[in-house]
């Protein structure tokens, strides 16, 4: 998905990378939170690890190339700002060292590939993580929840910033049904092995995972008193408990109230996708006959297909009908996913501003 | 910067250079390594920390400098305790060489690694030089200052590793088992080193033979506590006390046959 | 795979272009991408001057052509949606060879490919005349928030980690016999990412603390000073004033 340069006409950059860098600043303030000093390594062992994982390029048919794009296993270890941080490093080395995506086409690779990933999958993971139970499964569910969504997502931003600034005028359907659709499959890729990492590391370094922090229960820490003789075994301290030194200490477990709402969220999730996904594959029939038509007839009306496409993800479905109901279909999860997102996103902004307030030296003693 | 570890034994009674108080510390995981360490270390004096894998010692030392703080206890390091707010102080004061010279040497040039730690002290130009020539002359590597650290031989790296933190005029050099993976002959090299330098050491080893070269006093550390402390050529003869803390001697070697060294 | 790669886009020399400090580079390869792609598609003329002002930089740099037209090989996925445009574009249609092209395609085409191409090849002149350590120095000095220095600088230190745990991970697996033959070893290969993970960060994580031992603190210590020299400065302008000349004629000539 790396665009190169010329490839987005020059106010579409210049828009993008006023977006991109107002992200990026967001994100350095807000990574000073999530980082410390220990940390810090990790954020750079996970942009070296995203870095490894883009390498693998499939070409996509009309599309431009698509790869595995990290974005959510960034946001899960690292946090979300770390995690912008951490995917538009690699895109700005990949840019400048290897010459993968232009330089002047940065903005919009970090839009799309950065903040785009990083925040729809960190939003998910936050929300199912609230609903389900607390586990170490559940962290790797919600990550492969997270991973499968992020990928189309960001696909269907490159589609909307191909479709304002596109060079060419190659039909918007076209493009979002090839990008859609080959980064679903990319997706499912990119999620089982964001499950597998995440799943790994919280099985054996549950404190280098961001989004478990929570998860691990205060330590308990025996102490011999001072300078009585050391010899182990023989005099066996009292057990005292003392404030955890780790990050443990930073997320509070969520309010009891939660507990009860949880199958209700579940259910309608569950719901939500179902329908979202079951009915839209159907109903996308009729669309697409209108649209080919539109497309035979107008096909000299070079505005035309612009006019068609309010949003970015109406113009899914071309030719194939089989191609377009599943690309129909994945529009309304896609629509479901994004609604969630800005839900939860609130949400989260809300929680997370009101736990930082009660517990600010904890947050930052991490 | 607020004082530069003087040696005149006539300015009265010094702080000892490491102060180790009821130290505790578990890992976020839960697993309990230190259980309350008290040690003292004082100016000058080369001291061993044995102990078996497991014990403890890597833990230990990483607190010395404040990498790992938050359980119970106190660390004071030449008279100022280790905690955020003298952090930078501390770290210049206490020189880790860690196990792997590898994880140690990470810039291109062995001059740039010796110069890594006083230039990020604020240390600038000329005064950077000399600083750097002098801990390489120390260690006796200052005609390898242009080659990059992966192209020595694993001696020759470890004495950079020793020159990287002497080049910080550190109060205490804390060596995490010098002698792991040397040849004899780098063996005695590193140990002429270390004995030619006037700087006070701990060693973390269970290298048996090379404590007892160097270092006229040991402590042993098992199970995350201070178990003996003593002379330690008393300590090696003290066969059930090896026993019991799984430290063993090579085969051969007789303690008693040796002459040790005694303090300074 | 991996940043290990970096070593190999780097050309050891001494040439005029290696010496000069990496910020110049930087800012003079950035502004001369910012030409090229402000340039209107239907100035072929331009580019061709612009490939060879590249070409003078790279003799001047003492890049061999060969080494600069095979890392260009990066660009192959554009280089295949490039080839594509003109089938699937709309618009006008021009008829080559009995195929129905559209115009509008084949220009987007060229336009993609040439200034594609010529961002492409001004990058790859920079990694081959930067050391990456240079690079990250630039990018600090020009001002580039020092926590993304940070991060760039680790990902650089553990992409040899990575690879060289991929290495070890993968002979042991082979040793004992196993084989990545298609779907179905997946799994074990989704877990070995897993606890590559996890190996590469406990051996980053020691040289870190070797690092913060001796008093790092976030930034990399200044030890050589690299400030440029204004002489050095007009150096590094040549190649986007020049290219900013062919540009503005471009925009006149239209």
């Amino acid at each position: 998905m790396h665009v190169p340069d010329g490839f987005i006409d020059t106010p579409v950059s210049a828009a993008t990378g006023v977006v991109a860098v107002a992200a990026v600043a967001i994100s350095l303030r807000g990574a000073r939170r999530e980082l410390d000093e220990r940390t810090a390594p990790l954020a750079g062992l996970v942009a070296a690890f995203i870095f490894a994982v883009q390498m693998l390029n499939f070409p996509v048919a009309a599309g431009t190339s698509g790869h595995l794009l990290g974005g959510a296993l960034a946001a899960i270890l690292v946090g979300p700002f770390t995690g912008v941080l951490c995917v538009s490093v690699v895109l700005l080395m990949q840019g400048v060292l290897f010459a993968d995506g232009g330089l002047t086409a940065l903005g919009t690779n970090i839009t799309d590939m950065a903040i785009v990933t990083t925040v729809v999958a960190y939003a998910i993971f936050r929300g199912l993580v609230k609903v389900l139970p607390r586990s170490r499964a559940s962290i790797t569910v919600a990550s492969f929840a997270a991973a499968v969504v992020s990928v189309p997502a960001a696909a269907v931003a490159f589609t909307t910033i191909y479709w304002l600034g596109g060079t060419t005028d190659v039909p918007i359907g076209k493009v979002a049904t090839a990008m859609v659709g080959v980064h679903v499959l990319i997706g499912i890729g990119e999620a089982a092995i964001t499950a597998a990492t995440v799943g790994a590391v919280v099985a054996v370094r549950p404190d280098l995972v961001y989004g478990a922090r929570g998860l691990s229960k205060p330590l308990e820490l025996r102490t011999t008193p001072t300078g009585a003789p050391l010899v182990p075994g023989e005099a066996r301290p009292a057990a005292v408990t003392v404030a955890t030194p780790a990050p443990a200490a930073v997320v509070t477990s969520p309010a009891p109230a939660g507990r009860s709402n949880r199958p209700v969220w579940i259910a309608g999730l569950i719901a939500a996708l179902a329908l979202a996904g079951g009915v839209s594959y159907y109903a996308s029939a009729s669309p697409d006959g209108l649209e080919k038509v539109a497309h035979d007839k107008g096909i000299d009306e070079k505005a035309k297909p612009h006019a068609n496409d309010d949003s970015p993800l109406a113009g899914y479905s071309v030719k194939d009908v089989g191609d377009a109901r599943l690309s129909g279909g994945l529009a309304g999860v896609i629509g479901v996913g994004a609604t969630l997102t800005v839900g939860s996103g609130v949400f989260i902004v809300v929680r997370r501003r009101r736990r930082h307030t009660v517990h600010p030296i904890q947050g930052q003693g991490a | 910067m607020t004082t530069e570890p003087t040696r005149d034994p006539a300015a009265g009674p010094m702080p000892p250079s490491l102060d180790v108080r009821g130290l505790a510390f578990a890992y976020p995981d839960g697993h309990q390594a230190l259980f309350g360490v008290d040690l003292s270390v004082a100016r000058g004096e080369r001291v061993a920390l044995l102990g078996p894998n497991g014990a403890g010692k890597t833990t230990l030392v990483l607190h010395l400098n404040g990498i790992l703080t938050g359980g119970a206890g106190t660390v004071t390091v030449g008279g100022l305790p280790v905690g955020k707010k003298h952090l930078a102080e501390i770290r210049r004061r206490v020189g880790i060489v860690f196990q792997d010279p590898d994880d140690q040497l990470f810039m291109p040039t062995v001059r740039e690694d010796v110069a890594f730690g006083p230039a990020a002290g604020g240390l600038r130009g000329p005064e950077l030089e000399a600083r750097v020539m002098t801990a390489l002359d120390q260690v006796g590597m200052a005609d390898f200052a242009a080659r990059p650290p992966h192209h020595l031989s694993f001696g020759q790296r470890r004495r950079v590793a020793v020159a990287t933190v002497l080049a910080m005029r550190p109060e205490i050099l804390v060596l995490d088992e010098p002698s792991s993976n040397l040849d004899p002959a780098s063996r005695r090299e590193l140990a002429d080193i270390l004995r030619s330098l006037d700087v006070t050491v701990l060693m973390v080893t269970h290298d048996l033979p090379y404590a007892l070269e160097l270092c006229p006093r040991a402590v042993v550390l098992s199970d995350g506590v201070i178990t003996a402390d003593g002379r330690t050529q008393e300590l090696l003869c003290d066969e059930d006390l090896m026993r019991a803390h799984r430290l063993e001697l090579p085969f051969g070697f007789n303690p008693r046959s040796v002459t040790a060294p005694t303090a300074r | 795979m991996g940043a290990g790669h970096a070593h190999r886009l780097y050309r050891h020399g001494h040439s005029p272009v290696h010496g000069m400090p990496p910020h110049c580079k930087i800012a003079a390869v950035f502004g001369f991408v910012l030409v090229v792609v402000s340039t209107p598609r239907e100035a072929m003329w331009a580019f061709g001057l612009y490939a060879v002002l590249l070409v003078a930089v790279a003799f001047r740099a003492r890049v061999p052509i060969a080494f600069l037209l095979r890392r260009l090989v990066i660009e192959v996925p554009f280089v295949a949606f490039a080839v594509l445009l003109p089938f699937v574009a709309t618009g006008p249609q021009v008829h080559v060879l009995g195929m129905s092209l559209s115009e509008n395609g084949l220009w987007g085409a060229w336009n993609v490919l040439a200034k594609g191409t010529l961002g492409v090849a001004a990058s790859v002149l920079l990694a081959a005349t930067t050391e990456l350590r240079e690079l990250l120095l630039g990018l600090q000095r020009l001002r580039m928030p020092p926590l993304l220095v940070q991060i760039a600088s680790f990902m650089i230190r553990y992409g040899d980690v990575i690879t060289d745990e991929m290495r070890r991970m993968r002979i042991a697996r082979e040793s004992r016999g196993f084989q990545a033959r298609g779907v179905r070893h997946w799994p074990v290969l989704a877990k070995s990412a897993g606890a590559l993970f996890i190996r590469s960060y406990e051996r980053g994580e020691r040289v870190h603390l070797a690092m913060v031992s001796r008093g790092y603190t976030g930034t990399m210590p200044v030890i050589d000073d690299v400030t440029a020299t204004r002489a050095q400065w007009s150096h590094a302008a040549v190649l986007p004033v020049l290219a900013l000349a062919v540009c503005l004629t471009g925009w006149t000539l239209r």
